[in-house]
């Protein structure tokens, strides 16, 4: 009881900190990119159905009603960039840069990039090419350069998480999760950017890579 | 003379400006795009940056997150959870806090890739990993994931659509 109290004590004064909003994975979580089409929600890094590949899904957008879906679209002057780090000094030592263009995806690298950092620019020429695929259509699907596939489109939300409760629960308004929880994201949509590459134009001597993505807006 | 070398030396540096910023190849000016937005791990920012401060953590460059921000990190673990000792991993407040502080996923490029599965320990992200669930346990769960029990799990372990076997993984939008 006592360890509960001091904990929920702890938990409000955070929550006074962080002004008692708060959210999850990465939805909407910096005021600079709110509802902008550079706000990323979600990053994933899994190996393919095709063990000798890796996927990287980049999530943008999120909390999309599917009323709201149809009129969604990649920023022409975004570029998403997944960066990969293959020897553990957090620094990227390849890039796979997305951007779209005339209704299509177009993808580059992975490739070594010119510069490091928070500024980029395209590199190299573009290793594959997919049509961002329109809501309530089935999905198209490219395969470009060294088996690159690349995806580009709407897909449903596939993070999970009863936010609104913990939400609650650094507000110092309740103390515990409910049993069952209650799925704040279902229902709801973003724009995916999904690109399976082959290990091999990694790399990856140490047998892993630190990944992080970025959403870059033309300068 | 001075003058001529003087013209000379700044339409040499004049025209050093003009061709590094040319594409070799077609003479058009490089175009070059700036961070507006950065994720790695799920909800790191979210859980321990200050509001006033999240713009600039998703801005700031991994290599160089770990300095501005690992001691803020461990002050917002230990006012999350007072009572926090070590967690699951065996890691303190200030060796699990430096791990985040640097904001990259890793991803194994020789076996399974999971947030947490039993076995494999940060190995990726793989779309049914139940991420949130694993960041409650490391941070409110202690050293054998048995504290704080109302606040280890948010009691949603899956995803409200099934996910495909195949590229692209993801399921149809709603």
């Amino acid at each position: 009881m006592k360890l509960k109290r001091v904990l929920t004590i702890g938990l409000a004064s955070a929550g006074i900190i962080t002004a008692g909003i708060l959210y999850a994975a990465d939805h909407i979580d910096s005021p600079a990119v709110t509802n902008q089409s550079t706000d990323i929600t979600d990053i994933y890094v899994f190996r393919a159905q095709d063990v000798n590949n890796l996927v990287f899904v980049a999530n943008t957008q999120g909390l999309l009603a599917p009323g709201a879906t149809a009129a969604a679209s990649f920023d022409n002057n975004t570029v998403i960039e997944f960066n990969i780090d293959n020897n553990g000094d957090a620094v990227e030592d390849l890039v796979i840069q997305g951007i779209s263009s005339g209704g299509k995806m177009r993808l580059y690298g992975p490739i070594k990039p010119s510069e490091t950092g928070n500024r980029s620019r395209l590199e190299g020429n573009p290793t594959a090419e997919v049509a961002i695929t329109p809501y309530g259509s089935s999905p198209s699907i490219a395969t470009g350069i060294g088996g690159i596939k690349v995806f580009a489109g709407p897909r449903d939300d596939p993070f999970f998480f009863d936010l609104n409760q913990f939400k609650k629960i650094i507000a110092g308004t309740a103390t515990s999760f409910n049993k069952p929880g209650d799925d704040s994201f279902k229902g709801t949509n973003v724009l995916s950017l999904v690109v399976e590459v082959p290990k091999s134009l990694l790399n990856a001597t140490t047998g892993k890579v630190n990944v992080w993505v970025e959403t870059k807006k033309k300068i | 003379m001075k003058k001529n070398i003087l013209s000379i030396v700044t339409l040499l540096a004049v025209s050093v400006v003009l061709f590094s910023a040319c594409d070799k190849d077609d003479g058009k000016p490089v175009v070059y795009y700036q961070t507006q937005d950065q994720m790695a791990r799920p909800a790191i920012n979210t859980v321990f940056v200050d509001a006033a401060e999240k713009d600039v953590f998703n801005t700031t460059t991994p290599s160089a997150q770990g300095a501005a921000f690992a001691t803020k990190f461990r002050n917002k673990l230990l006012a999350l959870n007072p009572g926090y000792t070590t967690n699951l991993l065996g890691l303190d407040a200030t060796a699990f806090t430096n791990v985040l502080a640097t904001d990259v996923l890793t991803g194994s490029t020789t076996g399974v890739t999971s947030f947490y599965d039993g076995t494999n320990v940060l190995t990726g992200r793989a779309l049914a990993d139940d991420v949130i669930d694993v960041e409650l346990i490391l941070i409110f769960g202690g050293p054998m994931a048995t504290m704080n029990p109302g606040l280890t799990s948010d009691n949603v372990g899956t995803n409200d659509k099934a996910f495909l076997t195949s590229f692209p993984y993801l399921a149809t939008p709603h």
